[in-house]
This record gives C-alpha cells, sequence and structure tokens, in this order.
C-alpha cells in the first residue's frame, strides 16, 4: 500500500469547499482509492453527499453527551458512504459559545490515537473558512495534512481569503512539512475569472490546479445529497471532477512553500487585470452614484 | 540502608546514605549528560557579573520565577472574606487545587473553594452545563450563604459569559432566584491575584449596591458617616484585619470591614471542622453603601473598586500597604478626620514605644542595605518603612508593579536623604533579582519563601515578609499594620541583623573577640 496521502481544503465560506472536496473524493474512489473525510466544522456538513444524510454522530456531540471523548469508540463516529468513502464529522459547539476551535483539535487527535488512519490511502480535512484560530490550523500543523489545497473564485474576498489561508500555512510551512497543493478556481462567472486565478495562483508561487466549471448539475445533484460522480455519472462536470481527482492524485509531492502578498499587492493585481479600473484615491470610499457624479 | 520500622529515617538523613549517593551520582553522570565541572563553574560565575545582568535585562520575551501569582488566587482570596461565603471558581479542577493548596501552606489551615470542572468537552461546548450542574451541587453540599463565581484562563478564552451563565443556572433551579450569586470575569492571564482581588471586590459590592444583576431595586445611598475598610490581597491579614478592628475599636469609630478573612484562616482546633467562619455579613456588605468613606489599605488591590466606590458618592483614600511610624500616622490621622473621633491616649502610647523601640536599634539597622520584592502595595509600605528606620532600599522590585507603581515608588525614595542610590524595578522578576544581588550587593533581602533560592545563591541572608510564606509557620498571625505591626516588623529585621551579626563572629580564637552576649 503507498504511504497514506494527508491533503485538506481551505476557502472563503460559502465557495464551494465541501461540494468540490467531496466530488472530487468521491472521484478518487473510484479510481480504487480508500479515503476517509474528516469534517472540521461545527455544522458538520463536509460529508453530507456522500452519506446522504447530514444525521450523523459527531465527535464531539457524541463526546458532551458521554462526558469524555475517551468513551467513544470509533465505530460510533465513523460512517460509510458512496464507494465505501469512511466519513467523520468533528462537530462543536452551537454559534457563540465555547471553542470550536477546541473541537477540531480535540477530534483529530481523537482520531489519531484511536487507529482511524489505517489502511487507508487518503485523509482528506474539509476546514470552515477562516483559519480563525489555531484550533482552525490543526490539519496544517506537523505530521497533518502534506497539500492544502485551496479552493476560490474570482471575487475579490475569495482571493484575499486564499491569500489568508497561504499566510497561515507559510506559518507553519517552515517549521514543518505542510505545503500548498495549489488553487482550484470554483467558476462564478466573474469578470476575467480563469487569468485571475492563474495570476493569483503565480503570485503565491503555486499553480492553478483546476478550473471547475460552472453547471446547474451541481445543484441538481446536491439536493438529492448527492455528489454528481454517482448522480450523474456520465455528465460533463463529472468528468471535470475526475480530472481534478486525477491532477491530485499525480500531484503529491508537488506542493510548494507558498508566497503570500500584501492587500496593495492583491489590489494592484486586480487592476493590472482591469478589474479596478483607476487608482484614483478619490473613489475611495465612495458610492457608485457618487463616483459617477 | 533500607528503612527499618524500628527506626524510620527521614529524608533528611535518607538520602545521604551510601546507596542513594551512588545512585544519584550514577543517574548525574548516566542519564543527564552532565557538562564538566569546570564549564558548570565558569558559567556559574558568568551568570554573576556585569556582563550577564546587562543580558538578563535586556530579556523580553522570557519570564523566569515572576513574583506574583494570577487573577483567580486574588478572586478566591476576596469571596473568603465574606459571610459564609463559597467560592466558585468557573475552570477545571486543577486550578481551584493550586488556590487551595497556596493559601493552605501560607495559613496552614484548610481553605474552602470548588470549581466548576470544566474538562475537554466543556471547552469545546462551552461551560454552561458546568455552571448549572456546579452551583447546585455546592449549594446543596456546602449550603453556602453566597456563592462567588470568578473565571479562570480557559472560561476566559472560549468567551463564557458568567452573568448570562447564572441567570441560566438560576432559571435551570440550581439554587434559589434570590440567592446571592455575584461574579467577576478574572483572566488568569491579565493582571496578577491583586487585579482578581479588585474585580471580585467589586463583583460583589456592585452585586448587593446595583440591583443583584438586575433582580432588585439598586440600592439609593443615604450617608451614615460610619467607615469602611478594604485590607486587600494580604498574606498578614489574619493578624492586621484583628489589629485594624482593635485600633478602631479603640477609637470609638463605626465600621465596616468589607472581606474580613482574619477568622476563617483561623479556626481554632477545637474538634468542631468550619468550613465558614467570621466573614463580612452579607447584610453589612450591602449596608457599606451608606458609609461616609472607604479606606483601602492597598491602593493596587482596590483600584477599580474604589472608582465604583467613590462613585457612589463616597469619600475613599487608599494607602501602600502602611508599615512604620509614618504610615500608621498618616492612616489613624485619616480615620480620626472621617470620622470624627480622636485617637486615644491608649495609641498615642504605642507609637511612642514604637519610636522607643526604633531609637534603642537604630545603631544596628542605620546604613544597611536592603533589597524588597513582592506586591506593589507591599514593597511601598516597607521601603517606607526602611527609609523611616535610616536603611537603604537599594533595589525595590515588583513583578506585578507598572508605570504608575514605578513613579510613586520612585518619589517616595526622592523624598528621603536615604532613598539616594536606591531603584526601582517595576515588571521585573525573581531572575532579575539574581543578577542585581550579585552585581549590587546588599545586606538583607525582604521577600517571600521564593527569596531562600535567592538566598543561597547569593548569600544575601532572607527576611521573610510577603506571601507565600510556606518554611515559616505562623508569620501570618502577627499585624505587620498599626504601630504594633511596625514593631513585628521591626524585630523581625533585628533578629535576623543580629543572627547574621553572630553567624559572622562566631568562629573560635578568629572571629569570636566580637561573638559577644550583648548586642
Amino acid at each position: 500500500m503507498a504511504k497514506l496521502r494527508q491533503i485538506a481544503f481551505y476557502g472563503k465560506g460559502g465557495i464551494g469547499k465541501s461540494t468540490t472536496s467531496q466530488n472530487t473524493l468521491a472521484a478518487l474512489a473510484e479510481m480504487g482509492q480508500k479515503i476517509l473525510i474528516v469534517g472540521c466544522d461545527p455544522k458538520a456538513d463536509s460529508t453530507r453527499l456522500i452519506l446522504h444524510a447530514k444525521a450523523q454522530n459527531s465527535i464531539l456531540s457524541l463526546a458532551a453527551e458521554k462526558g469524555t471523548v475517551e468513551d467513544i469508540e470509533i465505530e460510533e463516529v465513523m460512517k460509510y458512504g458512496y464507494q465505501r468513502i469512511r466519513c467523520v464529522e468533528s462537530g462543536g459547539p452551537e454559534p457563540g459559545v465555547g471553542c470550536a476551535g477546541r473541537g477540531v483539535i480535540t477530534a483529530i487527535n481523537f482520531l489519531e490515537e484511536n487507529g482511524a488512519y489505517e489502511n487507508l490511502d487518503y485523509v482528506s480535512y474539509d476546514v470552515l473558512g477562516d483559519v480563525v484560530c489555531g484550533g482552525f490550523a490543526m490539519p496544517i500543523r506537523e505530521n497533518k495534512a502534506q497539500e492544502i489545497y485551496i479552493v476560490m473564485s474570482g471575487e475579490m474576498m475569495a482571493m484575499y481569503a486564499a491569500n489568508n489561508i497561504s499566510k497561515g500555512i507559510l506559518k507553519y510551512a517552515n517549521s514543518g512539512g505542510v505545503r500548498l497543493g495549489g488553487l482550484i478556481c470554483n467558476e462564478r462567472q466573474t469578470d476575467k475569472e480563469l487569468e485571475l486565478a492563474e495570476n493569483l495562483a503565480k503570485k503565491l508561487g503555486s499553480k492553478l490546479v483546476y478550473f471547475v466549471p460552472r453547471d446547474n448539475v451541481v445543484q441538481h445533484a446536491e439536493l438529492r445529497r448527492m455528489t454528481v460522480i454517482e448522480y450523474a455519472p456520465d455528465s460533463e462536470q463529472a468528468q471535470h471532477y475526475r480530472n481534478l481527482a486525477e491532477k491530485i492524485h499525480n500531484n503529491a509531492g508537488n506542493g510548494v512553500i507558498p508566497t503570500p502578498i500584501s492587500m496593495d499587492e492583491l489590489e494592484e493585481m486586480l487592476m493590472e487585470h482591469g478589474i479596478i479600473k483607476s487608482v484614483d484615491e478619490s473613489l475611495v470610499g465612495k458610492k457608485a452614484s457618487e463616483a459617477a457624479a | 540502608m533500607s528503612q527499618n520500622a524500628e527506626k524510620v529515617i527521614d529524608h533528611f538523613e535518607l538520602f545521604r546514605g551510601k546507596e542513594y549517593t551512588e545512585m544519584l551520582a550514577n543517574k548525574k553522570c548516566l542519564f543527564e549528560d552532565p557538562v564538566a565541572t569546570e564549564e558548570l563553574e565558569r558559567v556559574a560565575e558568568w551568570t554573576k557579573s556585569a556582563e550577564y545582568r546587562e543580558k538578563n535585562f535586556a530579556r523580553e520575551a522570557l519570564t523566569v520565577n515572576p513574583a506574583k501569582a494570577c487573577q483567580p488566587l486574588g478572586a478566591v482570596f476576596a469571596a473568603l472574606g465574606f459571610e459564609r461565603t463559597l467560592p466558585f471558581v468557573h475552570g477545571s479542577q486543577g486550578c481551584v487545587a493550586y488556590y487551595r493548596s497556596h493559601f493552605s501552606r501560607h495559613f496552614k489551615e484548610p481553605t474552602s473553594a470548588v470549581s466548576s470542572s470544566m474538562t475537554e468537552d466543556a471547552a469545546v461546548f462551552g461551560g454552561l452545563n458546568n455552571m448549572i450542574d456546579g452551583l447546585a451541587n455546592s449549594y446543596s453540599m456546602y449550603k453556602p450563604k453566597m456563592i462567588s463565581v470568578s473565571t479562570t484562563c480557559m472560561a476566559e478564552v472560549i468567551g463564557d459569559d458568567l452573568n448570562a451563565f447564572i441567570k441560566n443556572a438560576k432559571e435551570n433551579g440550581s439554587v434559589p432566584a434570590e440567592m446571592d450569586v455575584p461574579f467577576a470575569h478574572t483572566p488568569a492571564f491579565v493582571g496578577s491575584h491583586v487585579t482578581g482581588y479588585d474585580n471580585t471586590l467589586k463583583g460583589i459590592l456592585e452585586h448587593f449596591w446595583d440591583g443583584k444583576a438586575g433582580t432588585a431595586p439598586k440600592l439609593e445611598r443615604l450617608p451614615n458617616g460610619k467607615l469602611n475598610f478594604i485590607g486587600g490581597f494580604d498574606g498578614y491579614t489574619v493578624g492586621n484585619i484583628r489589629e485594624i478592628k482593635r485600633l478602631l475599636d479603640l477609637m470609638g469609630v463605626e465600621y465596616t470591614i468589607l472581606g474580613d478573612n482574619s477568622d476563617v484562616w483561623d479556626t481554632p482546633g477545637d474538634g468542631e471542622f468550619r468550613m465558614y467562619d467570621g466573614g463580612t455579613t452579607l447584610e453589612d456588605t450591602a449596608e457599606a453603601i451608606h458609609a461616609g468613606a472607604t479606606i483601602s489599605m492597598q491602593e493596587f488591590c482596590t483600584d477599580k473598586t474604589l472608582d465604583f466606590i467613590g462613585s457612589k458618592g463616597q469619600e475613599v483614600i487608599a494607602f501602600n500597604h502602611p508599615v512604620g511610624v509614618e504610615g500608621t500616622d498618616r492612616f489613624l490621622m485619616e480615620v480620626s478626620r472621617l470620622s470624627g473621633k480622636a485617637i486615644p491616649p491608649a495609641v498615642t502610647k504605642e507609637r511612642g514605644r514604637l519610636v522607643d523601640a526604633i531609637a534603642d536599634s537604630s545603631a544596628h539597622i542605620h546604613g544597611k542595605k536592603f533589597a524588597i520584592y513582592g506586591d506593589p502595595d507591599l514593597t511601598l509600605g516597607l521601603a517606607g518603612f526602611l527609609l523611616e528606620l535610616g536603611a537603604e532600599p537599594v533595589h525595590i522590585l515588583s513583578t506585578n508593579g507598572g508605570a504608575v507603581w514605578k513613579e510613586k515608588a520612585e518619589a517616595l525614595l526622592a523624598g528621603s536623604p536615604f532613598g539616594k542610590g536606591c531603584h526601582v524595578y517595576a515588571g521585573k522578576d525573581l531572575w532579575h533579582m539574581r543578577s542585581l544581588l550579585f552585581t549590587e550587593p546588599v545586606d538583607f533581602l525582604i521577600g517571600n519563601t521564593y527569596g531562600k533560592f535567592l538566598e543561597r545563591d547569593t548569600s544575601t541572608p532572607l527576611i521573610r515578609i510577603g506571601f507565600p510564606i510556606f518554611d515559616r509557620h505562623h508569620h501570618h498571625r502577627y499585624p505587620v499594620w498599626g504601630y504594633q505591626g511596625g514593631m513585628n516588623v521591626l524585630v523581625k529585621i533585628l533578629d535576623k541583623i543580629f543572627d547574621q551579626m553572630d553567624q559572622s563572629t562566631n568562629d573560635v580564637a578568629k572571629t569570636d573577640y566580637s561573638f559577644d552576649i550583648i548586642r
């Protein structure tokens, strides 16, 4: 058996991380890879397309029930879904209380200590939108994910988030083995999206792994709590995910230490591509109506 | 040398036996990768140098042996000063075990405090359930009249909201709705134990005066001319509070001690366990809003508390742990001014006795050099007394002293010819003090028990004054405030001076020409 590969998907909230990762992993499973998905989001919805359900016992909800994480058996939290993909969700507190970051740490420690990573080809972490604290950086710490894939789009804030996540990776890259695997652009049909994505990837010292076009079939599949791979295996979109899976599979060891850029550089880049038309400082903070006048 | 039930050898002897000395030598040689003795000595010598001192003081990212503790310790201290009050620390058990053992080791008395026993799941989901269960258990097990809640690092990092949690717990029936459950947020990583004392005392007063967390009308202040007295976080609280009560009673002053720990940490050994003893009654605590003025003996322990009390219209006066003639004079004169009561002749006589004692021993103290470390107020009080004695407080260091404290201490030094050449070190630790003692030696060091390591390292005799004092018993029973307290401190200093004199003159036929019967 090949060495266990650990990867993680990061990206701005709502960008389609979970959808992209589950479709890609489903495609990898089709290729015969044995996969574990670790959902690192208190919402615990990182595996619903694989399991066709959301209602699974998360590690932390069970820990709360039993009083301690030590009393949990791995079988109670690990479920098998499409193509025998194993799924666990860390779970976490309700919004506004407790510490979700600590929850991620607790959950991942539990999985490692209880042999959840045995007999696998892939472990994939699906992490909540922003790396707001140390807990959400858990998957990029030493001996966890080797490659991080950042899901982004041509939107300014998605690129901003991608750059921020790169900063997080950089922090751990010099002391550990984590690398930026590359960017995955989830098409939003913004202006010059492909060009921008490629350029950002270049600035970060990385590459655009794949440009996933927008297709409504994703939506249809999602409503049925399925991946496109399972729902419409012959669709064009399914093939895109397979291509992406192939790329990631062949990308082992090709990750880089990212070179994040400053906010100014990011804005400059948008200007270069004509997304922001002018450097005119007088326009900053002006409404469209005011600027036109 | 194995143990024998007929003659059990204690640790003093046991580990000096051949069996253990050989084993320890082997352990060092085989497992500790020791450096050569010469190298060890070279580096040890270097750490005594001026060059090392410079590096030591340039230290930014590291603290070595800080002379302070954390906020919740002060919170427990403050809470224990009230009638049948159970300190409830919202956090993990280990934190509370530390507060309890710390106080018990100092006061040699059991110290009761409970925790909400937060574990990993509470860290993730928030500690609401722990609060609900914890308050219910505390109430039914220990039957307190009041539960004073404070927090720890963990609860603060995850942002647990005490106000809402306590309300929720009451709605859940953990404790009766009318039960007094004051609270204070006391993150251990901010400030020190004096900050925690301040926050908690303020929390308790706010609770009683400002409508019990929205469940009762706010109290309307009707000034009655009484005095409130706050001691602050004080290792001598047992002796000090009793001494203050004696003085105020002698003067005929009407007063309330806010936070009276003098009985709870000095319960009699008569076969009855007293989980609670003494303390300010809850009625008195509420009534204290009507007082004419509040006197705090420790400014840095009561910063926010005094602001709060002042905002109710009371005059507030803060001292800095006054020790000695002048300090006590100022304290008593303020009490006299605020209460309108004269200082009785009996107290004036006590003053005269202290002055007389100082004069009797002046020859031995005058010009002696001291290093002092400790809490901000205590160091100011002691430095003031030393200056009064004609001694020089050459190094004054406080880990939890800030810019305001430094300025105050420097002004104190500037006010006396004996303060010339003396320096103040704010925010420094005991490893800094070590460098100071090597490069600018003094005759005596004043500090808590942890100073014994400095004493051993630098051969500076330690006079134990401060908190905690673990390795000498019962010092806390004797006041350091008032003229009698000043006398106690004077004797403590003199005893060490004479011990030291005897030790340096006891070589037979060499130095013992000065090994005198009369000093």
